[in-house]
């Protein structure tokens, strides 16, 4: 009986299991990898891509560093600018990956939130509850990003919000992708609600909120876990589309999808390299976060055991 | 059942409800329309003229209530940007818009059914496992990505196919179509098969999934032991089962397309709605956006509609039921 209750995730045997996986060990590598060379970006950088006076118009667009028309000082050649690529895309990273991370904790905490009190609660809270995430569910994610922030760019002034740029960004994501976390959480919370150790901590007059937040929480965060890491790789690449269709982040200090958006100029002449990198980064990071997810789904499964 | 289908329909009411009132809000409440249609410089009874004139100063329901009426018969006032009624720009703008998503949709599940079933029949061929990693890389590669990869091969070092707008079209009546011409088919091509591709990956792995699930079944095994060929048994009683849950999903994933056109018409600057609608968003033009909204929530209420009622016919248990 207690073996049902207690989550299938020990810490001990996920890391087993993850030792034992090539495919999961060489995703969370390449993630790390990215992930470092984005938080290490100002160290690593050669340049400051985005301080104008760093740049050297005398530099611009060489090729990558190995082709003829290269120059060592930019191994993955330079943009019009004189802009280095490679500290273009370290710093880039640094955005896609931030607004990715907190776009999905923002949807993972209101969903979370939203599923605990619909599904203790019952009866209209979480019809009402559900009904609305049905509804936002009809239309894809991406639209209701794009109305939000079509909305956020009518109210507020031109300057004001090139600076609110990556909030507006981090919400539009994050309001679009909430109903899938209240799902999955409701789903879960209903089954725990009916355990012996909610209804035993009900009989001793615990509060509603501390069964929910402290007892329940914990045994609902498993499926959460795997939703959330698939959920990140679908926000960076969110994240990238909104910016290159030019709703995003300005080219002021530019993600991912901003670079991929300023290259896509550039193809037409035969400037591939401003294009490639930031594409071939977002697809290998956006790739990598998919395998970890999958891997992950598939090592929490009890079934797959 | 038909109780269930009250309660889809009651939905897409609810939905439409919903998108017109936040179609309403945003029309009404974002900006201020009178500076909009004045500009700054207007006096004072000028703007209470028009604030008067255009009604702004009834209740709210009664402003909803014109709001709605107006837009079930597609009257979404003049764009701020464009100075022309919106009605007319859309409707400039749809045939684009629905023939490159009718040709994604073809794309997509033509290639997506044949190949699931192909690495569900044979799967532990070569082929198959090729087919199968190719299609996970395809889930990770962003739309916009894949037109720009094609544009580069296809258009800038090949030069076989255009890389933007339509080619040439001919007029049928108000509609505008590419399909008649060389020209307008060659345009098609690569944007039809950006918009297709991610949607064809997702469509191959559930009709994979689908079907090896049916083929465990017990029937499936009473079919082979009754002696029964492959053929048989794949097209007559295999396929029939796992096409009921492909059907529901492939039309919910319909109106993915509408949504990702909006990117592939940017990508390949596409003459269509989702361009219109992009601009729309960086200029804040607010009826057109507002007209949009209204617009692709009523698509997608027919689509689930539509799914629910093919559902009916194609499943003979749920007829049963409702007669």
């Amino acid at each position: 009986m207690s073996d049902a209750l207690t989550p299938v995730a020990k810490p001990g045997y996920l890391w087993t299991r993850f030792r034992r996986s090539p495919l999961a060990m060489t995703a969370a590598a390449v993630t790390l990898l990215i992930v470092g060379g984005a938080l290490l970006a100002p160290l690593l950088a050669s340049q400051n891509p985005f301080d104008p006076a760093a740049l050297d118009l005398s530099n611009g667009l060489f090729k990558p560093a190995w082709l003829e028309g290269g120059d060592a000082r930019f191994l993955l050649g330079s943009d019009d600018q004189g802009r280095d690529m490679l500290s273009a895309l370290l710093y880039g990273s640094r955005i896609s990956l931030l607004v990715g991370v907190a776009s999905v904790l923002f949807a993972a905490v209101m969903g979370v939130a939203v599923g605990l009190i619909a599904g203790y609660a019952g009866g209209w809270i979480d019809t009402l509850a559900m009904r609305l995430a049905d509804v936002q569910l009809t239309i894809p994610a991406i639209l209701i990003a794009l109305m939000v922030d079509g909305l956020a760019r009518a109210t507020l002034q031109p300057a004001v919000h090139e600076a609110a740029a990556i909030y507006v960004l981090i919400f539009s994501i994050g309001i679009a992708d909430w109903p899938q976390y209240a799902r999955i959480v409701r789903a879960a919370t209903a089954v725990q609600k009916t355990l012996g150790y909610v209804s035993a901590a009900r009989v001793m007059g615990v509060p509603a909120p501390v069964i929910v937040f402290k007892h329940i929480l914990p045994n609902v965060l498993t499926s959460v876990m795997v939703l959330a890491t698939l959920g990140l790789a679908l926000a960076i690449i969110s994240e990238a589309t909104l910016s290159f269709l030019g709703v995003g982040m300005p080219p002021t200090a530019p993600s991912l999808g901003t670079l991929i958006r300023i290259g896509n100029n550039f193809l037409f002449s035969g400037e591939w390299w401003i294009t490639l990198f930031p594409s071939l980064t977002l697809v290998i990071l956006a790739l990598a976060v998919n395998m970890l997810g999958d891997w992950l789904r598939d090592a929490l499964n009890p079934k797959l055991k | 059942m038909i109780q269930h289908f009250l309660r889809r329909a009651l939905q897409a009411v609810a939905v439409m409800a919903l998108a017109t009132l936040v179609a309403f809000l945003l029309f009404n409440y974002v900006g201020d329309p009178v500076s909009n249609m004045l500009g700054q410089e207007a006096s004072r009874e000028d703007r209470e003229g028009l604030r008067e004139r255009l009604g702004l100063n009834d209740p709210f329901v009664v402003q909803f209530a014109r709001f709605a009426g107006k837009a079930v018969q597609g009257d979404f006032g003049i764009s701020y940007r464009l100075q022309r009624p919106v009605a007319d720009l859309l409707a400039e703008r749809l045939p684009a818009t629905i023939e490159l998503v009718f040709a994604s949709a073809i794309f997509a599940v033509a290639l997506g059914v044949s190949l699931g079933i192909f690495t569900a029949i044979r799967r532990e061929s070569w082929i198959s496992r090729t087919i199968l990693a190719v299609s996970l890389v395809g889930v990770s590669l962003p739309t916009f990505v894949i037109g720009i990869g094609l544009i580069y091969l296809f258009a800038v070092t090949l030069g076989w196919l255009p890389s933007f707008g339509r080619g040439d079209v001919v007029q049928l009546g108000w509609w505008s179509t590419g399909l008649l011409t060389a020209s307008g088919l060659k345009a098609l091509l690569l944007p039809a098969v950006t918009l297709g591709l991610f949607q064809m990956t997702f469509i191959l792995r559930l009709v994979r999934a689908e079907m090896l699930e049916v083929l465990s079944a017990d029937f499936i095994r009473t079919a082979r032991a009754m002696g029964l060929t492959e053929r048989m048994i794949n097209t007559k009683y295999a396929l029939k089962n796992a096409g009921l849950p492909v059907i529901t999903i492939i039309g919910l994933k319909l109106g993915e397309l509408i949504a990702f056109s909006i990117v592939t018409e940017t990508v390949f600057q596409w003459p269509g709605m989702g361009l219109l609608f992009i601009q729309a968003v960086s200029f804040a033009d607010i009826p057109i956006m507002a007209a949009y909204l209204f617009m692709v929530a009523l698509v997608f209420v027919l689509i689930n509609l539509a799914v629910d009622l093919l559902y009916v016919a194609l499943d003979p248990r749920l007829r049963g039921r409702a007669a």
